[in-house]
């Protein structure tokens, strides 16, 4: 559906972007993550055709966007990271326009309307003027200003920004209801929010992917490594060297004491079956082991190791 | 295009600075009316030259905001993302202008009128006025579109249209101390003289030709500056 190859941006001597090119298929949801500054935003302008683009091509469903922008823009819904609001007009009165300005056939845009206001919730504050919303409201007004005509792919910059969490969780829920049509390019600094809907995700640091892959196989790639917590009611020095005697440790140690007694230790290793072997090795000894508590690698830790490293991760 | 203007228009009239501007244009064409009418004349023209004039103050107020403020508040890419052409959103923009300026064009037309009931005729030399003082509005308009796409800072915005404009006006009075080809010159893009053949009286096919090449010029330049903005600075 979106098809983006070898896109740079220069902004003067800055490279905002610099030769991405990712792919986002039909019915899709693609995660786009990075830091603030990363050139998140920059793309999504490109996409849209609010920016032209350095060098490389964009095309949606097959239209590239210099030589065909009305057909793309016909077929998207953008939220840039400000929303556009016209605050001297009411919620109707904006979405009217909006509708207008993107060729609703007059007789569907009533029908259109009503839809999207219930759909994130606007139904009941139609009537008021979009300068007096407070910035939740404001932000689906946003939203529905995007879904107006009906686009078959919604760009959306940082939903969620500046939202409680118990709006966060149902601009999600209206963003997961949408997804089941669409093509939705989705950009967040957040991390949980871009693994609660994403089934995609990109990773873009100053300006190049750093990675690229679902959430689930994001983890694994940096997890591989088994890592483990422990507490363990032994004294530090013989249990550290026994452990490391254990085939597959690759690395022992301790990190203190634990508050209801005994020394907590944190294990690094290769093999699975490194579980069974701690556990009978401290039994032999008779030092109780107390806890085992996997660390998983989240996609926090995968982010930052992706982005501090710069280390590609496929 | 009549999507863009028709939204204008509301948000002008919904704000005050529709009436403020009709009302401080009404005020000043009150007190210039005061003169002909106290000395017992039935003339309306020399009053219509100094309504030229107060265009001038008038136009940039008017068209300040309306390219500055979208691009200030981030509704610009709403614009520019959506299937709606650049040009048909600029037109739109400057009809909606020159709506506002047509009304202020009629409720001025309330003291020839007044003059009329008191026994003055309405003459063909008027209408003829009235003809190039809406020729004038259109080509002021274009140039304070254009001074509004330049800035996002509406009171630069203001400025700009409002030293271009006063230039275009005062070209036709430097011509005249300056002489030769110069003064030809000047005189050739003076709005001020080509809007004289008009207060004259005087119906000049050239001189409509002109205000309409230099509205439609400056509607182009507009596209162009916006179309500029996007590649060179992102």
């Amino acid at each position: 559906m979106i098809e983006i190859q070898n896109l740079t941006k220069k902004y003067g001597q800055v490279v905002a972007v610099n030769n991405i090119s990712f792919d986002v298929k039909k019915g899709e949801i693609l995660g786009f993550l990075g830091p603030n500054g990363a050139g998140k935003s920059t793309t999504m302008n490109i996409i849209t055709g609010y920016l032209p683009s350095t060098s490389g091509t964009v095309k949606v469903d097959g239209y590239d966007i210099l030589t065909h922008p009305d057909e793309v823009k016909k077929r998207i819904g953008y939220l840039p990271e400000a929303p556009p609001l016209y605050r001297d007009m009411t919620v109707t009165e904006f979405l009217r326009f909006v509708s207008d300005l993107k060729y609703v056939p007059k007789k569907k845009q009533k029908g259109q309307m009503a839809d999207i206001m219930e759909l994130v919730g606007l139904t009941d504050h139609r009537k008021r003027l979009v300068g007096n919303l407070s910035k939740g409201y404001r932000q689906r007004v946003g939203l529905a200003q995007a879904l107006v005509g009906n686009p078959e792919v919604l760009i959306l910059d940082e939903p969620t920004v500046g939202l409680d969490p118990k709006q966060i969780i149902e601009i999600r829920r209206v963003i997961k209801a949408l997804s089941q049509e669409r093509t939705i390019i989705l950009s967040s600094h957040i991390l949980p929010e871009v693994s609660a809907i994403c089934e995609r995700i990109v990773i873009i640091n100053k300006g190049v992917i750093a990675a690229e892959d679902t959430p689930d196989r994001l983890s694994q790639g940096v997890g591989q490594v088994l890592k483990l917590n422990l507490t363990i009611n032994g004294p530090v020095k013989e249990v550290i060297s026994a452990v490391r005697k254990i085939d597959g440790v690759t690395y022992m140690d301790t990190t203190g004491k634990a508050p209801d007694g005994g020394n907590r230790f944190i294990l690094e290793g290769v093999s699975n079956d490194i579980k069974e072997k701690l556990f009978y090795a401290m039994a032999e000894n008779g030092w109780p082991l107390t806890e085992i508590k996997p660390s998983i690698m989240t996609l926090e830790d995968i982010f930052i190791s992706v982005v501090t490293k710069g280390q590609e991760v496929r | 295009m009549f999507t863009v203007a028709k939204k204008e228009i509301s948000t002008y009239f919904k704000s005050p600075i529709a009436y403020v501007l009709i009302g401080l244009f009404m005020l000043m064409i009150s007190v210039l009316f005061y003169t002909p009418f106290s000395i017992g004349s039935g003339d309306f023209l020399p009053v219509m030259d100094s309504m030229g004039f107060f265009l001038i103050f008038l136009i940039p107020i008017l068209t300040m905001r309306i390219l500055a403020e979208d691009r200030k508040n981030g509704t610009e890419v709403l614009l520019l993302t959506s299937p709606t052409s650049l040009t048909k959103i600029v037109v739109g923009k400057f009809l909606a202008m020159y709506f506002i300026f047509f009304v202020i064009t009629l409720l001025s037309l309330i003291y020839p009128l007044i003059m009329v009931a008191y026994g003055a005729a309405f003459t063909v030399q008027l209408a003829g006025a009235y003809i190039g003082f809406l020729l004038l509005g259109a080509a002021f308009i274009s140039v304070g579109v254009f001074a509004s796409a330049l800035t996002e800072n509406q009171i630069i915005s203001a400025i700009i249209s409002f030293v271009a404009m006063l230039a275009f006006w005062l070209a036709g009075t430097f011509a005249a101390e300056i002489g030769g080809n110069v003064a030809k010159f000047l005189n050739w893009i003076s709005l001020t003289s080509r809007y004289d053949v008009f207060t004259r009286g005087l119906l000049g096919l050239p001189e409509i030709a002109y205000f309409v090449f230099f509205t439609i010029l400056f509607i182009f330049l507009t596209v162009r500056v916006i179309e500029r903005r996007r590649w060179v600075q992102g």
